[in-house]
Formats: C-alpha cells, structure tokens, sequence
C-alpha cells in the first residue's frame, strides 16, 4: 500500500494536466455565470408578482433554482468522474500507459486504489465547490438559503464518488470509448428513474413509483440526489413544498436512515469487484 | 546460481488458441539470450508471463527464485513493453522520478542523470514526451526499465523505433549489462542485432521452441572459399580445421593466396529453416 499516495498523486497531476480538466473549469465557469444571471433574473420578476398564489414564491423560486444547480452539479461531477476513470484500466493497457506500472513492486490492488483517489481528489472539491458556489449566488440573487446545506453537498460527492467507482469497474472489462458511453447511459437511466417517480407521484401510480424507487436505489447515485434535493427543502410545507417537490430534472424523495448505510455498502462491494476483476486480468 | 530468469512448460490459451505451447528456457545472471520468432509466435505472451502482466494456463516462471508477478519478483525486474507509452504531459526526468518512486529506488537525482545519460537523452532531461520522437520515447523506455538496478531485464522490441546510431547506442549498453551480470531477454525481430549481441538464442514458433542455441551452434558448416591469382575457388565440404591443409595445398601448386573465409549458414538461415513456412 505504499504506493497508493504515488499512484494517487500520479492521477491528480494527470487530472490536472490534462485538457478535459480545463474544459470542465471553463464549462463550470460559463455554468456558474448564467445560473447567476438566471437567478437574479428569477427572483426579481418574482417580486414583481402582486400575490394570488398559494405559495411563497421567495422559497418556491430559491428551491427550484438550487435544485436545478444541484443536478448541473450533479451532472459535471459525472462527467469529471466519468473523464478520470473510463480508461483506468482496461483503455490505458491498449495505450501502453499501464503496462510500466502495473510490473512495478506496487501491487494491482495499490494502482487502482491510487487512481480512484485521485479521482476523488479531483471531484469531491470540485462537487463541493460548485455546490458551494450556486448556494451562495442563490443567497446573493434572492436572500434564499437552503434548510440543510452541507449534508446535500456531501451526499452530491458521494454520489459522484460512486458514478467514479463505477466507471473504474466498467474500465476493466470495456474500451474508454465504450466504458465512456456506458457511464452516461446508466447516469441517464437514474435521470429518467428519477423522472418516472415524479410522474408515477403526480398520477399517484405505485407501480411507476416502485420501479423509479429500486432503479434509484440500484443506481444510488440518483437516490442519494434525491435525498438531497429532498433536505434542501425540507421544512418547507404546504403548496409550495408539493411545487418544489414537483420541479425539474427528478423529485425530491427522502432516502431514509437506510441510504447512507447503502450507498457505502453499494460503493464498497463495486471496489471489491473492480479490484477482485482486475487482480485476474491479463495485459 | 538461481537463474536470473526461469520458466518451465508455460502454456497461455486464449479460449481456443494456443498461444504458447510448453516453453522451458533460462537466462542465466549475465547472460544475454535472444527471443527470435514470425509475429503471433507467442515471444510477447512469454515475456508478459514472466512479468506477471498475464497468467499462464500451466507451468511456471521464476525471476531470481521469486515467482512471476510476486513482489519480490517485480522488484528485481526491469521491463520495457513492445508497445509503451509515458504520459505526455512528463517530462523524461520526471517519468524516471516517478518509477524511481515506484521502485523504491533511492538513486535520486544521481541516479536518474545517469540513466539518462547512458541511454543517449543527457540533453533531454526536461523535455516533455509528447515533444520527443518515437525513438527518444524508446531510448526513455530502456532507461525507465533500468531504474534501480535490476537484476533481470526484459526488453521487447527494444530497437524497433531506433535508427542505425540508436540501435548502436543499445548494443553497447546491453554488453555494458552483461558485464554487470545483468540477465537479459530481449524479444527483437532484427536478427542481425540478435546475432551481434546475444550469447543465446531461442527461436519460437507456433508457440513452441524451434531451435535454441548460441549463434555460433546454430550455424552450420557451407564450406571454404580461397581468393587466388586464378580466382575464387569454393571447397564446398571442407570444415573450417581443414584450412591449413587447403592453403599448404594451393601453395604448392604454386598458387598466390589473397584471402580465406569458412562459410557458415547466417542467423538468418537458421531461423528461416526453424520457422518453416510460419511468417505470420
């Protein structure tokens, strides 16, 4: 395990130097810079509302808005996972990058380790920076602040974390390209579970609610986000937490005490799996 | 001694190829021994066996008593692959500094300066690798497989990107290793290279050994040829202990000698009759 650091610094540096990290830093800034714009634009036509509604529009606007961050959050943290772990394995060895290091005294299980945590290093400040950052040009543009703020972050990392786990195991056994599409495509399968369960909500249909509910939790990434959209609001009550609960890009839906115990066992067996495949594979 | 290098009835399938076919051979400490055989011969399945970068299907391969793949057998290894790459962004100190690390080398700066040197790059030290050619790319693959000393050496394709100097440079430094009883393998295509440098030679093909032997025990015997005042005159079935006889002969006939050669088959007419018709 003594060249787990070694390893892990050898990615941070590799995350760092290379390109897709500046296009992320450039996405995040243009990303951050339109949210502003769009939710000083949000909250001042809000205030302009002369009543009529059944709600409190401040909150229903600032819960909507960061709930919306958070899945661009979300989303970019996906793809920066995504970027520092589809080729690990399986799409360096093709390069010839990983063959130098794997005959090296450092042990497989070293190597991949060392690559998840740069990874990791990478992307949770980056999650939590930018969760960070939308939090407070939400408080700036309309004096809104979520009812929970750090424990919504940690669970938007921590479901990053697992999505990084996830593309380190497709990246034995897939091609970057392949393992690359494969991680958006069960990205976006937690994206319309989440979808299914706001429509199964809204028609009151269990059965759509069930499936959003298992492939959430299948995929805890998405249940995770769930849970924290959920605390964001979560003392809000009435109409406006119904509307709030209705907004874009999934529903919010408590996780439980169950998911912070789940998603560790979920990320703990996808590493045992990825380290046990890769201990066996030929180069 | 333990061999620097062992391996013994190594078979690899590849569901149902079979890649290798019970290959036994030896390196010897000091001892440079050519791996020679047509592409999918099964040369690079060896060499990744006894790096532990693959699992044989049976048999077994030791690095210095130490079984492939195991720590202490990884650390008394050097390894340089037929197709590497360094991430571009490194420059040539820093991939050293890097598998120094890895190594547990303690060679520091000295150590890296040197390498460099030895292979030819003394200049290119804070040169990046995505700015280097392909063959200083390969000269910083054999100083990277040096780092820390290794008693064992692997090297596949070593040359392969190099010019005429490079391979030249690589010649010298592969005798350089054996003289510091490093044990060598090296998986070349060029036989003319295999020839001039290695003490051994095995030759693989269908994934089975063929001929093994040192240059000189692999050739045969073509015959004498004398340059006279009257010509070229061939003994096609003299050996080379019968060249005294052959000029005392000439000399009494009152023949004037210019020149002698024992005619030997070349490296490259063993191994083409080793092979048979495998060019694959």
């Amino acid at each position: 395990m003594r060249a787990v650091p070694i390893i892990a610094g050898y990615a941070l540096q590799e995350a760092l130097r290379r390109r897709i990290f500046h296009v992320v830093l450039l996405l995040t800034a243009a990303f951050l810079g339109l949210y502003w714009l769009g939710a000083d634009t949000a909250f001042e036509e809000v205030a302009q509302f002369e009543g009529g509604l059944p709600v409190e529009e401040q909150e229903l606007t600032g819960g909507t808005l960061f709930g919306l961050s958070m899945f661009g959050t979300l989303f970019l943290g996906a793809v920066l996972a995504a970027f520092l772990t589809l080729g690990v394995v399986r799409g360096d060895a093709e390069r010839g990058l990983l063959q130098p290091l794997v005959v090296r005294p450092v042990g497989r299980s070293a190597l991949l380790l060392g690559r998840f945590l740069g990874a990791a290093a990478v992307c949770v400040p980056y999650v939590l920076a930018v969760y960070s950052a939308c939090a407070l040009i939400t408080w700036t543009a309309g004096d809104w602040w979520p009812d929970q703020f750090l424990r919504p972050g940690v669970q938007l990392a921590a479901g990053v974390l697992v999505i990084a786990a996830l593309g380190l195991l497709g990246s034995v056994f897939l091609s970057a390209t392949a393992n690359g599409i494969a991680i958006f495509m069960v990205f976006g399968a937690g994206l319309v579970a989440g979808l299914l369960g706001q429509i199964g909500e809204a028609l009151n249909a269990e059965t759509l609610q069930t499936v959003a509910h298992r492939t959430s939790w299948a995929l805890p990434f998405e249940a995770l986000y769930q849970d924290a959209l959920y605390r964001i609001t979560s003392e809000s009550r009435g109409f406006t937490g119904l509307a709030i609960q209705l907004g874009p890009f999934g529903g919010s839906q408590a996780g439980g005490t169950n998911l912070p115990v789940w998603a560790i066992a979920y990320f703990a067996v996808v590493l045992a799996a990825t380290l046990a495949a890769f201990s066996r594979k030929d180069l | 001694m333990v061999p620097a290098l062992l391996v013994e009835d190594a078979t690899k399938r590849y569901g149902r190829v079979l890649a290798l076919d019970g290959v036994s051979l030896e390196v010897q400490p000091g001892e440079l021994v050519g791996l020679l055989g047509p592409n999918g011969a099964g040369k690079s399945t060896l060499v990744k066996i006894a790096c532990g970068l693959i699992r044989a299907s049976r048999g077994r391969a030791e690095i210095c008593g130490a079984p492939a793949g195991s720590p202490p057998a990884r650390a008394a290894l050097g390894y340089l692959a037929e197709l590497f790459r360094f991430p571009g962004w490194y420059s040539a100190d820093e991939v050293l500094r890097l598998h120094q690390r890895l190594a547990g080398s303690q060679g520091g700066e000295g150590e890296r300066g040197h390498l460099l040197e030895l292979v030819g790059l003394a200049n290119a030290r804070g040169v990046r690798v995505d700015a280097m050619s392909k063959g200083m790319q390969q000269r910083l693959g054999i100083a990277q497989a040096l780092v820390g000393s290794p008693p064992v050496l692997l090297l596949d394709e070593p040359t392969s990107a190099l010019d005429p100097a490079g391979r030249q440079t690589v010649r010298a430094l592969l005798e350089e290793l054996r003289d510091r009883e490093i044990g060598v393998l090296l998986n070349s295509h060029l036989l003319s290279e295999v020839e001039l440098v290695c003490d051994r030679v095995v030759i693989l093909s269908r994934g089975r050994v063929v001929a093994e032997g040192s240059p000189e025990d692999l050739s045969q015997a073509r015959g004498v040829e004398i340059e006279t005042d009257e010509g070229m005159r061939l003994f096609p079935e003299a050996l080379r202990d019968q060249v005294p006889g052959l000029v005392e002969q000439l000399v009494r006939e009152g023949r004037q000698i210019y020149g002698v050669r024992v005619l030997t088959t070349s490296l490259e007419e063993e191994y083409l009759e080793a092979v048979g018709g495998d060019t694959a």
